[in-house]
């Protein structure tokens, strides 16, 4: 037992590894927000009248909004006014090939170990297919393999550019999930995203790659507030993927994304988050506030959503990625792994709101909490009243590697049709010096032991992930509770 | 010399005495027989040579290949080639048997300074020596333990045993629980990786077993001591007339 508690002492003390800068020239507004910025910003983009007009729809109806404090999570009081809302590397790349691109910034993609370079690589050796769109601070800097995407006629760009090129489709779905009114975060977001990543998939298309979007908050005092929205129409199918780093710094920085999934007719979206903003340090200082509002329709029916998260990064995190079964006969699944070590907060879980006949949902949780840290899992189940035959089944488990450390879970349910089948299970563990003893009796030392372990539960998550990136998650859980990795 | 060499061990749980000068020694190529009634302290002999941390050693010593054991961490200890069947095998819910072995066999490897087997030789190894203890193909997927009868747990255990190659294999009740087939695979798995280079410390409360794994020395253990030190012929002994003479004898003699 010493040892394990040296050992996961040591996991407090886990720096980060991902907490370094660079010097890329930015292109700044100043600090604060008003109705001149959001004008600024949208005027830097070039965007049409219409877009203007929401985002200053949306920014007078924030003035009108409380920061909500339901969740179980604790943090000073957010100064929005000092906050730069708009940071873009001035030399900005042109779309093309790889050589393209300053060099500075490939080096930052190289350390985040995720290269586009490796990427590119794979493509061609391996025959593994992964198109990337890197979101650096507020500005989308490369999208990789866009001719292989518009032979299929597959649109995936930043968001700024789909604005400018696809505007009717952008103009139609933008807000139809998250609407600017939908809560104090994703209405900031709503009047002061800068970029972000768009697909479209066309009907009956297969899209032939998995496609990725990497985020990375580089600057100092900088706000992300990136914009997704990913389109699946009829018959189609899409597997995306999102990486997330940001530098270490003392300061708290906030990351207030949406991202909006609609599923038209017989099609699937399956999106997958690895998530690893820098934490903050072990006494709790820095972090990313990661307060994020993410939201799928399966609009038509036979349509499917599947949300697939690993989650160990952020001081805060805040967010339920949701399904709304609209259709008959839609499916919607919510995996997630979340883990939290020394001073972290999480608070992330999902909504399946159940409209459309023979709906089901499925929702498997993992909590992992180490260190003084706080995991909650939030989720609600709601079966509508025209919701006949729904099912829903649930699992949230808890693994506790600290006595310091907190798992909570606020399940609540809504059943409004007498068909309906829900199930929720729940389960909180500790892993077991058995376990432990087991392991290194087998030669394996602690650290490779918890490794394993934590692994092994989080495995029903771990393989729904796109193979590129199982690994990569496995590597991360590692690190994250290894003062290593695991 | 002989590979392990325990000397006048003393080990305490929970406070309470239970080894109280404990000595053997073991040679390669020998196997050892330890029985005792209940309490005697042999599960805890066990645990201790394995380094759990929830038993203290107070004193004595113990050398292993000529290197102090209770020096090193339960991982060197293993690394080393110290093995223990567990009495009760622990479930690992989600880490498929293959990868756990990987892992295992390559820090053992590692330790001896060789690199990985390659994914194609382990496969074959683990395939080889999974026919050993007659457990199906499809161990290899299935988690480590989870779901697994008493007598596939067992198995298991000398299945990773014959994975892990070790120069001194400790059974703990390895017999416990299991029929009269799972125990003679079991057995035979024993029998197949006994050289003259290794050595095996049985720890059984019966006698059942060791009609297949035929010991060179049998060792009474009562009371946190050795008491009678024999051949198989003391095993049969036990048998025929339980443990209480050993008891009254220990008492005249005390």
């Amino acid at each position: 037992m010493a040892e394990e508690n040296a050992l996961l002492k040591e996991f407090t003390e886990k720096e980060y590894e991902y907490g370094w800068s660079i010097d890329i020239e930015a292109d700044q507004l100043p600090k604060g927000l008003n109705e001149d910025i959001v004008r600024a910003i949208s005027a830097k983009k070039n965007e049409p009248e219409w877009l203007t007009e929401w985002r200053l729809k949306a920014f007078r109806y924030w003035l009108t909004m409380e920061e909500p404090t339901w969740a179980h999570v604790k943090y000073p009081k957010i100064d929005f006014q000092d906050i730069i809302y708009y940071s873009a590397p001035k030399k900005k790349p042109e779309i093309g090939s790889l050589d393209e691109v300053d060099e500075e910034l490939l080096a930052t993609f190289e350390k985040l170990g995720i290269s586009l370079e490796e990427q590119k690589r794979l493509l061609n050796v391996a025959g593994s297919n992964v198109a990337v769109d890197a979101v650096f601070d507020s500005v989308s800097v490369k999208t990789t393999f866009q001719e292989t995407l518009r032979e299929k006629g597959i649109i995936f760009c930043s968001f700024s550019e789909a604005v400018q090129n696809h505007p009717e489709l952008v103009k139609k779905y933008l807000g139809s999930v998250v609407p600017y009114t939908d809560n104090y975060y994703a209405t900031l977001n709503s009047a002061v995203f800068s970029d972000g990543s768009f697909c479209y998939i066309p009907k009956g298309v297969r899209c032939p790659m998995e496609l990725s979007t990497y985020f990375r908050i580089n600057a100092m005092n900088t706000g992300q507030f990136e914009r997704t929205l990913v389109i699946a129409d009829e018959d189609s199918y899409v597997s995306y993927l999102e990486g997330c780093t940001a530098p270490q710094r003392d300061e708290n920085q906030l990351h207030a994304a949406v991202v909006e999934l609609v599923a038209l007719k017989g099609s699937e979206i399956k999106y997958s988050t690895v998530q690893n903003w820098f934490p903050g340090d072990k006494n709790g200082k820095g972090g990313i506030y990661n307060f994020v509002t993410k939201r799928g329709i399966c609009a038509g029916d036979y349509a499917k959503i599947s949300w697939t998260q690993v989650e160990t990064g952020s001081a805060i995190t805040w967010k339920y990625p949701s399904c709304i079964l609209k259709g008959d006969n839609t499916i919607g699944e919510f995996y997630s792994v979340a883990v939290t070590n020394n001073y972290q907060q999480a608070d992330t879980g999902t909504k399946m709101l159940h409209l459309g006949k023979n709906t089901k949902s499925t929702v498997i949780s993992k909590g992992i909490s180490a260190g003084k840290s706080n995991n909650s899992y939030r989720g609600l189940v709601r079966i509508g009243k025209n919701a006949t035959n729904a099912r829903n089944f649930s699992q949230c488990d808890s693994l506790l590697l600290s006595d310091t450390c907190g798992a909570h879970t606020f399940p609540y349910i809504e059943c409004g049709n007498k068909t309906a089948k829900v199930e929720h299970e729940a389960t909180t563990s500790k892993v077991g010096e058995d376990q432990i003893f087991y392991c290194n009796q087998r030669g394996l030392d602690t650290e490779q032991a918890i490794g394993l372990i934590v692994n092994g539960y989080c495995k029903e998550v771990l393989n729904k992930l796109p193979m590129e990136f199982a690994v990569e998650a496995q590597k991360l859980l590692s690190v994250s509770l290894e003062g290593s990795v695991g | 010399m002989s590979l392990l060499s325990i000397k006048n061990l003393k080990a305490r749980v929970e406070e309470k005495d239970i080894l109280k000068g404990f000595n053997l020694e073991v040679n390669p190529g020998e196997v050892h027989a330890i029985m005792g009634p209940n309490g005697s302290g042999k599960s805890t002999l066990a645990s201790v040579l394995a380094g759990n941390e929830n038993y203290e050693v107070t004193d004595g010593e113990v050398t292993f290949d000529g290197k102090d054991l209770l020096d090193m961490d339960p991982e060197v200890r293993a690394r080393e080639g110290l093995f223990l069947a567990f009495q009760y095998p622990v479930e690992i819910p989600g880490v498929s048997n293959v990868n756990f072995m990987k892992s295992a066999v390559a820090e053992v490897r590692k330790h001896r300074g060789l690199e990985p087997l390659e994914a194609k030789d382990f496969l074959k190894f683990m395939k080889e020596k999974q026919q050993l203890v007659e457990l199906s193909g499809n161990l290899a997927g299935r988690s480590v333990n989870e779901g697994f009868s008493g007598g596939e747990k067992k198995r298991n255990e000398i299945f990773q045993m014959a994975m892990l190659e070790p120069k001194l294999a400790i059974l703990d009740e390895t017999d416990s629980g299991l029929d009269i087939d799972a125990l003679r695979i079991v057995a035979n798995g024993v029998n197949k990786l006994k050289s003259k280079d290794n050595a095996f410390v049985v720890i059984t409360h019966y006698q059942r077993l060791l009609d297949y794994i035929v010991p060179d020395f049998v060792h009474v253990l009562y009371n946190g001591r050795i008491v009678r030190s024999g051949t198989k012929e003391l095993a049969l002994e036990l048998e025929e007339k339980g443990y209480d003479w050993i008891k009254d004898e220990v008492a005249a003699e005390a």
